[in-house]
């Protein structure tokens, strides 16, 4: 223990990083001899100099409160190797980085950092529009170009019913793509990923002719949803706005909460990376999705470490079933989470997941813990099982070729352990876990 | 394998749904050739979209009124591993090494910065002396880094213990762990139980069963020997070779009769390891059929009124001598009789060569001159003997003096026998002999002789080999010359060793005719090599516990 609270891991520190060549060259970093003029503040600074190839050293600084970065190093990796290696170095050796006075270069920019977060969140909020006649405006042409999007799309989902899905494998995945395009055409970005997502079935094994036609039906629901939008209640309207693609306001009530970061997980796609990370408050119990985005090759910048609890703020966004929030504020800094958030068997896992879909048909997974459970292998893929009883839920395909697999089954050795992660209707993703006889939770992404 | 759906949903006969399988075939035909199966079509409506209506239906309703699957049949939960986790900081380095090895490894130069996959059999060893079990969540990367290198496989495979070995079965990848070599220290059940050693013995998997057969070894020879021959006769030819070879630790002279019967087995291989085995027996029947062979063949004699050795190779190979493990084919390339000669020698016992030289020490038999040009095949005879029989005198004798030049005739000048004579030495003799080799001939030939000896390096062989790298350095050679030794000091050097080698670090001003930029390469070399020995020396200390967190 010392006065920046209890330090991190290794692992926590390592999954930080944007990508694996990073976590390796972090790593080589970590080490005392690759530093100089290291130290730390009671307010959560870590700062250092490193030795480059060229003669002056990088000035490095981590606001672990952030966490955020500053290094004056010319990489645009998020943060960089440098950064890395110095919370590396801070976690593993207490003797490296000492307590001392912030150093003037590094000072300038944390306290740059500290004004504008006493600021308030005010101008992360929406907002005020300079003009909000030109931006009703705005809105109001683009919805036009969503609706003649979504009546193409109903058009070419007819279109394809009335030759056949058996057509759809043959004419393979540029009939999606083509779609697609069009679909960004119509600024409806929602529609867009929906439709590349369909072109991914036809090769996607056994039963594909039911998925194709399970996930075109969603998305003629979310055609005729839109469609006839003024009918819905307010709630599934912005729901419905948010599956085709406008941004949702993140306007609702802002909750303050000690929230423990569950999972924090990237999806790359063709030109943005989303970053997806798991909350659960303590006090409020209730579950929210900070979602951060990264433009193609770069990481986003809401990072947080994993098996932590941070004193935070968040705003939810609107809509019926939705668990996203915007992170609005966060005090002190992050500590090691205790425990596991409280779960259930398996078959609350798949009644939560059965009970939202009434709020938004199209959710793909529900965030879920299951307590008690033991990772069972079944004929070519896994299952958790309750420990007691003979209820399980499979592991959902996409989970079963990744290594956190194998850690789960390690961890569990054919016991019982906790499992967070997303349930869907194809099984249940896990994300992380934690055994009985020590709480330190295990990444499994 | 899929959630399933509540099974109401499709029986019900009243129901104005179609049956979903109806709707995907219809779907997968077209609308064109077949008619959706709905009962009622809201007028005006396009059949393809009733289709889409009743499809999104169906699938809404199968995905809010799933329920859990029937759960299959549960794993035996992996055995208990009483061993206690190594310290939190040992941890967290022991992830950061594996991680660094899983990443891609960064082209080029290798900079300053330690190579973190070299330390991790170092910290194996260490986690191994200590006693720990490796923590479960790293057991999939652990056992990935010894499938791709063989040579970490037996500490990661004590240091996995049972746990590793029960997730090793779940996994095809990682079958090298159930057949591969012994990890000794993976047993952990009472070896004093003799209901479970002979259940595992009767079922276990070839892994467990070696590594069953060394801890029952070391507890009680005798019962070792007994689990063995009570099945002998229905092990396979391979299986028999490798208990075999597991006797060779703690082999005495109660293994002979065991061996003996050994040498009438089946097998070649076998027959040959049996003798081999009771050839390190000096006091065995073989070995004193052997002696007497070899004595025939090898004797003092008179040259030029000077003591030599008068050399008889043997004429035939005899089926008594095939009985005792001579191979009576040479390999190509080598005549038959010098073949069996050397076969001979190196089975007899090193004590029967001082009674058949009149008294004479190791070291006056092997500088006596040899007749005939026997020399070379007789000394290599007598380094395979002292070696097989770890005869300290005589490996000494025929390690001639360490700074004597490789041409002088003392001792063997091969490396690779040297390297194995050594080994037969005690630690302290064996690093202060390469120490001096070293300062006598350089790194260039060392890298072989470096490999036998203990680690850490003690002190007078570190000095060797840190003054021998100055030596280079100044010299003008680019270190990549030396990158093994490099490699070997980044692992064995005692970490005290890094102040000395601080002075080193620095870029030195260009010497005329030294190789262009050499000089800051050696810096960065060096530099390398200290952060690397300040970085084991850290975690020693994590593995200990000694420092404070």
């Amino acid at each position: 223990m010392n006065q920046t609270g209890v330090r991190w891991t290794s692992e926590q520190v390592l999954a930080l990083a944007p990508d694996a060549t990073s976590q390796k060259a972090g790593s080589r970093l970590g080490t005392t001899g690759q530093w100089s003029g290291t130290g730390r503040s009671e307010a959560g600074a870590i700062w250092g100099l490193c030795k480059g190839s060229g003669s002056k050293p990088y000035q490095t600084v981590v606001d672990i409160t952030g966490p955020a970065y500053k290094c004056s190093c010319p990489s645009r990796k998020f943060p960089c190797k440098h950064a890395l290696g110095l919370l590396l170095l801070w976690v593993t050796d207490e003797e490296a980085v000492r307590a001392s006075a912030e150093p003037d270069w590094a000072e300038q920019w944390l306290s740059g950092r500290r004004s504008r977060a006493e600021q308030g969140s005010g101008e992360t909020r929406a907002g005020e529009v300079a003009d909000p006649e030109a931006a009703r405006r705005r809105a109001a042409r683009r919805a036009e170009r969503i609706t003649s999007g979504a009546l193409e799309l109903e058009q070419r989902l007819t279109d394809l019913l009335r030759g056949g899905l058996a057509t759809a494998e043959r004419a393979g995945y540029g009939l999606w793509e083509e779609t697609a395009a069009r679909m960004v055409d119509a600024q409806a970005p929602g529609l867009a990923s929906r439709v590349r997502e369909l072109g991914a079935i036809p090769g996607s094994g056994p039963g594909w002719p039911a998925r194709l036609l399970e996930e075109c039906s969603m998305l003629h629901l979310l055609n005729r949803a839109w469609l006839e939008i003024e009918r819905l209640p307010e709630p599934l309207a912005v729901t419905v706005r948010t599956k085709v693609g406008l941004p949702s306001p993140a306007a609702g009530e802002p909750v303050r909460d000690h929230w423990s970061v569950l999972s924090q997980y990237d999806r790359a796609e063709a030109k943005i990376t989303t970053r997806r990370i798991w909350v659960h408050g303590r006090e409020t119990q209730q579950m929210a999705l900070l979602l951060s985005f990264g433009a193609a090759g770069r990481a986003p910048q809401l990072s947080l470490p994993v098996g932590t609890v941070i004193d935070a703020e968040l705003t939810p966004h609107l809509g019926a079933g939705q668990l996203r929030a915007d992170l609005s504020g966060q005090f002190g800094i992050p500590v090691p989470m205790g425990s596991p958030p409280p779960g259930g068997p398996v078959a609350s896992a798949v009644e939560a997941y059965g009970r939202a879909l009434s709020d938004d048909p199209w959710l793909d997974s529900w965030p879920v813990t299951l307590t008690d459970v033991i990772p069972v292998p079944d004929g070519d893929g896994w299952q958790l099982a309750d420990a007691e009883g003979g209820s399980a839920l499979p592991i959902a395909p996409s989970a079963i070729s990744r290594p956190g697999l194998w850690r789960l089954a390690a961890l569990s050795g054919g016991g019982p352990i906790t499992v967070f992660g997303e349930c869907g209707h194809r099984g249940v993703t896990p994300l992380a876990a934690w055994s009985g006889s020590a709480f330190e939770t295990v990444v499994l992404i | 394998m899929t959630l399933r759906s509540n099974s109401n949903e499709t029986d019900r006969t009243e129901d104005p749904l179609p049956r979903w399988e109806e709707l995907v075939t219809t779907a997968l035909l077209g609308t064109e050739r077949r008619q959706p199966p709905v009962l009622v079509r809201p007028r005006g409506r396009e059949a393809t979209i009733t289709l889409l209506d009743a499809a999104v239906v169906h699938t809404v309703r199968r995905r809010a009124g799933l329920v859990p699957a029937a759960a299959a049949s549960r794993p035996a939960p992996a055995p208990f591993d009483g061993r206690p986790l190594p310290p939190l900081a040992a941890r967290r380095r022991l992830a950061q090494l594996l991680a660094d090895r899983a990443a891609p490894s960064s082209s080029g130069r290798r900079g300053t910065a330690p190579d973190l996959t070299e330390l991790l059999p170092q910290w194996l060893t260490k986690a191994n002396d200590h006693g720990y079990q490796a923590p479960a969540p790293l057991l999939p990367a652990l056992l990935d880094a010894a499938r791709a290198r063989t040579d970490l496989r037996t500490q990661v495979l004590t240091f996995v213990g049972s746990r590793g070995l029960w997730l090793a079965r779940l996994n095809p990848e990682w079958k090298f762990a159930l057949r591969g070599a012994s990890g000794s220290g993976a047993l952990l059940f009472d070896v004093d139980d003799s209901n479970a050693v002979h259940e595992l013995w009767a079922e276990g998997l070839f892994a467990e069963r070696v590594a069953l057969l060394t801890a029952v070894r070391g507890r009680d020879a005798s019962r070792a020997l007994a689990l063995l021959a009570g099945t002998w006769s229905t092990e396979r030819a391979e299986d028999r070779l490798m208990f075999l070879d597991s006797l060779r630790a703690g082999l005495s002279p109660a293994d002979e009769p065991f061996l003996e019967q050994a040498l009438t087995d089946r097998s070649r291989n076998v027959r040959a390891t049996a003798a081999e085995l009771l050839s390190a027996l000096p006091l065995s029947a073989l070995a004193g059929r052997m002696a007497k062979r070899a004595l025939a063949c090898v004797g003092p004699a008179l040259v030029a009124g000077k003591p030599s050795i008068a050399v008889t190779a043997p004429r035939e190979c005899d089926a008594q001598m095939q009985r005792d493990g001579v191979a009576p084919a040479p390999p190509t390339g080598r005549g038959a009789r010098s073949w069996w000669l050397g076969q001979l020698v190196e089975s007899a016992p090193l004590s029967a060569w001082t009674e058949q030289f009149d008294g004479r020490s190791a070291q006056d038999i092997v500088t006596l001159p040899v007749a005939d040009g026997w020399g070379e095949e007789l000394h290599a005879a007598w380094c395979r003997a002292a070696v097989r029989q770890r005869d300290a005198q005589w490996a000494r004798a025929l390690l001639g003096r360490p700074g004597a030049p490789p041409e002088s005739g003392q001792g063997t000048s091969s490396l690779a026998e040297r390297a194995k004579l050594l080994s037969s030495l005690p630690e302290d003799e064996r690093a202060l002999w390469v120490a001096r080799f070293i300062a006598a001939h350089g790194l260039s030939e060392a890298f072989q002789l470096l490999g036998v000896c203990a680690v850490p390096w003690s002190e007078p062989l570190g000095h060797s080999v840190v003054d021998a790298l100055d030596i280079a350095r100044e010299a003008g050679s680019y270190p990549w010359s030396f990158s093994g030794v490099m490699g070997l000091a980044e692992r064995c050097l005692a970490p005290v060793e890094a102040g000395r080698l601080d002075l080193l670090t620095a870029t030195p001003a260009e010497v005329e005719g030294a190789s262009p930029g050499a000089g800051s390469y050696w810096s960065e070399a060096f530099q390398r090599l200290v952060s690397t020995l300040r970085l084991r020396e850290a975690m020693q200390g994590e593995l200990a516990g000694t420092l404070p967190r």
